[in-house]
């Protein structure tokens, strides 16, 4: 053989998994609950959703080409996610203005000031929404009724949120039973039909999501059903303690963005725990701060705050949660 | 029951091109180049010198103290040197280098194909004839064999584990072997077993090689106390501590060896090297070999004389494609691409893969996004992604503490990793470091 010929290490085969595949399996298992999200809140969601895309990929390329002077990764899908993932956490009736400083503080401040993909310690979409949050607390809760106001956006008409009523009402002393009249049956919630954050009203699309996403091996389950579980146990059990003054578990599973954050933000790869027993606690520790914040915060919703500090014990739990070695448990003579 | 190891794993595709294709016999070539060192150990010392005439199974080196193995010529012929050359790994190492002539064997070798099934070694002539015949193990590691054989003092075997996995994707010499020559391993393995005074043994195959489980199956009626075991397929499987897990449910200690469990692997193609040395009186002279790959023309299974240049062996096969890339001796996996085809091959080769230009290089490493794939599919329970940037940044310590000696390099991590990390290469580097600070710390 007279041409050269290739001399690296082992393996030679790869697999064809590769970032931007996985990035965009996440998008896909994203929208049946973006079409839900179309369906009830019309053009509202579109817009918001389009303007956080565009506004996320744009910084990502921005700051990449003139400030950090690096090769602008911006088609590996990352960027898309959070775009994707902020809008959903953001009311369909968000001044565009606030929808491109959301962005800007979720690229720019969670993701870019660490080092891009892979070292941002909080979760970016996130980061982005809890600065809202805090800033503007006004716009970022006024929520747009469902199917009502599908051809307005800025202008649509707005409601409480199931959690916010709900609350809202155990502290003025009405028992749960009487609070259930308020807000849409169950089955409605579980279909989506609530005034809320755009993505995270459906909970059947957000499950079927997960569910694909699990399929493909995008995601385990673990995050996700030791989140859903830590919730329905510890609500569950102060619900049968007292179940006049409480919401039931069901409830707490099927409001607010829990489901929307158990599967697809608590999940992100570069947020959360290497092992699995890493994760349970990950998870565990997610489902506790969201409860606490839901009843005793000040709050109606705690699930953000509760991912972006269990975030912040990730490399704790990394350090001291190993997986179970390979020949280290050995129970025999 | 099909079993399996339960920790980790990956599927990469199983491209078991040969497998249909019966084992050849090759020619001898006119040159063979006999590397003294193709085992784990201690090379072997020559005997012979520039000038001497060899015929086939003489011996030409003799192994060094324990771990080491004797070298037999493979061919009967002229020595013309005895040389520093290149072996698969890139170095130069010593190697006889022999004119081939006429075909002789050395008088008391039985090359017919009676099968000879009555055992009438002791345990400790099989062991010492086993040293005698130079076989070291043919699964790729070529650790010699009667260290295999001869359990430690205040140790026990009770399971032999016979090793007909072949978990690499593309090779199927072991698969081969065992639908031609069952019967002769079988009685290798029964040989093995007097040898260990053990009184079962389980061959573990998996289950992609439906035909070799039957097949066995059918021969092992005559024979007592040997059953397969069927495995799912995963890689790695093969590998000893995988395989006993897979078929005892036992965990090799972490810096132990496979006897503390009481289980001793070897491979189908050293169970029956096994039985030609102590039946029909054969050293170890020749394997079988895959040849194979996308784009070769005949994917086969050669019966190769040790010493033969790869560059014969692809010849036979319909010679080197046109886009070739890599060629790697040994699987896809675990396999080392070559930088010549005149290197020869080894009593541990088992295959020569090509692989085309397209598929001959990585795709350039991106960030780590801590997808946690690589810690889910270690099948020692190692964090991959932690041992490779502490390689990287230079914290030996933490290589070491994180269990660094226990990878074994399958590959599994690299293979696995979205972002196309080097993770191996960087553990690698890790491994070797910490090993050269543990022997410092030592003396």
């Amino acid at each position: 053989m007279d041409k050269l010929i290739t001399v690296s290490p082992s393996p030679h085969y790869y697999g064809n998994e590769d970032v931007k595949k996985l990035m965009y399996g996440v998008v896909y298992a994203l929208l049946p609950a973006l079409l839900v999200s179309v369906y009830f809140f019309g053009i509202g969601a579109i817009i918001v959703t389009g303007i956080s895309i565009v506004s996320c990929m744009a910084f990502e390329y921005l700051i990449q080409k003139h400030l950090l002077k690096t090769k602008p990764s911006v088609t590996d899908g990352s960027a898309l996610v959070t775009g994707l993932l902020l809008a959903f956490n953001l009311p369909s009736n968000l001044p565009w203005w606030i929808i491109v400083i959301g962005a800007l503080v979720a690229i720019g401040v969670g993701k870019m000031t660490f080092g891009g993909l892979g070292n941002n310690p909080f979760n970016p979409a996130l980061v982005g929404r809890v600065f809202l949050l805090v800033s503007f607390p006004v716009q970022m809760t006024s929520w747009p009724a469902p199917v009502v106001s599908r051809l307005r956006y800025a202008d649509a008409e707005t409601g409480a949120t199931p959690l916010g009523v709900v609350k809202e009402g155990l502290e003025a002393g009405v028992p749960f039973s009487r609070l259930l009249d308020q807000i849409p049956g169950y089955l409605e919630l579980f279909a989506g039909y609530m005034p809320g954050s755009l993505g995270e009203i459906s909970a059947v699309a957000l499950i079927a999501g997960g569910i694909f996403m699990i399929a493909r091996k995008i995601i385990t389950w673990h995050i996700p059903v030791s989140i859903l579980l830590t919730v329905f146990v510890f609500t569950g059990i102060i619900w049968l303690i007292n179940p006049y003054d409480n919401a039931d578990p069901v409830f707490h599973l099927l409001s607010g963005g829990l489901m929307l954050g158990a599967i697809y933000m608590a999940t992100d790869y570069v947020t959360s725990p290497m092992t699995p027993r890493g994760m349970w606690i990950f998870g565990t520790g997610i489902g506790i701060i969201t409860v606490a914040i839901r009843l005793f915060g000040a709050y109606p919703e705690g699930v953000s705050f509760a991912i972006l500090i269990m975030n912040a014990f990730v490399p704790l739990i990394n350090k001291y949660v190993k997986p179970v070695r390979f020949g280290e448990e050995v129970k025999y003579g | 029951m099909i079993l399996t190891f339960p920790k980790g794993g990956v599927h990469p595709p199983d491209n078991k091109l040969s497998a249909g294709s019966p084992i050849q016999v090759l020619p001898v070539p006119g040159t063979v180049t006999i590397p003294l060192s193709q085992h784990l150990g201690a090379p072997a010392e020559p005997l012979v010198k520039k000038g001497d005439s060899v015929i086939t199974g003489q011996l030409i080196a003799k192994g060094c103290g324990f771990i080491s193995a004797n070298i037999h010529s493979s061919v009967t012929g002229t020595v013309a040197r005895i040389d520093r050359l290149p072996d698969s790994s890139g170095y130069r190492r010593l190697m006889v280098v022999i004119n081939t002539g006429k075909d002789d064997w050395q008088e008391g070798i039985d090359t017919s194909p009676r099968i000879i099934k009555n055992i009438t070694a002791t345990g400790g002539e099989i062991i010492k004839k086993t040293l005698a015949a130079g076989i070291v193990g043919l699964g790729g590691a070529a650790f010699p064999s009667h260290v295999k054989l001869s359990v430690p003092k205040g140790k026990k075997a009770d399971i032999l584990i016979i090793n007909g996995v072949e978990c690499e994707p593309c090779l199927t010499s072991d698969h081969r072997l065992m639908l031609e020559k069952g019967e002769e391993m079988i009685i290798g393995i029964q040989l093995i077993m007097k040898a260990l005074d053990v009184k079962k043994a389980v061959i573990g195959i998996e289950n992609n090689k439906p035909d070799a489980i039957k097949h066995l199956n059918s021969i092992l009626k005559e024979y007592e106390g040997v059953t397969v075991q069927p495995l799912k397929v995963k890689y790695p499987q093969g590998a000893e501590k995988q395989l006993i897990k897979a078929v005892t449910g036992r965990e090799v200690p972490s810096g132990k060896l496979p006897i503390e469990t009481g289980a001793v692997v070897h491979n189908v193609g050293t169970a029956f090297a096994i039985y030609e040395a102590i039946q029909k009186n054969k050293p170890l002279i020749e394997r079988v070999i895959t040849v194979t790959g996308k784009n070769v023309a005949n994917p086969s299974n050669f019966l190769v004389r040790i010493g033969t240049p790869v560059a014969s062996l692809i010849e036979a096969a319909g010679g080197v494609p046109e886009d070739t890339g890599k060629v790697v001796n040994g699987g896809p996996m675990m396999g080392k691409a070559l930088n010549s085809l005149d290197i020869p091959v080894t009593k541990g080769t088992s295959g020569i893969l090509l692989i085309p230009e397209s598929e001959s290089s990585r795709r350039p490493a991106e960030n780590c996004i801590r997808c946690a794939r690589c810690v889910s599919i270690c099948p020692m329970g190692l964090e991959p992604y932690l041992l490779s940037a502490a390689s990287e940044n230079k914290k030996w310590e933490m290589v070491e503490s994180e269990h660094v000696l226990d990878c074994m390099e399958c590959g599994s991590c690299s293979y696995i990793c979205p972002s196309a990390r080097p993770l191996l290469d960087y553990i690698r580097l890790g491994k070797s470091t910490v090993s050269h600070i543990i022997r410092a710390r030592k003396q």
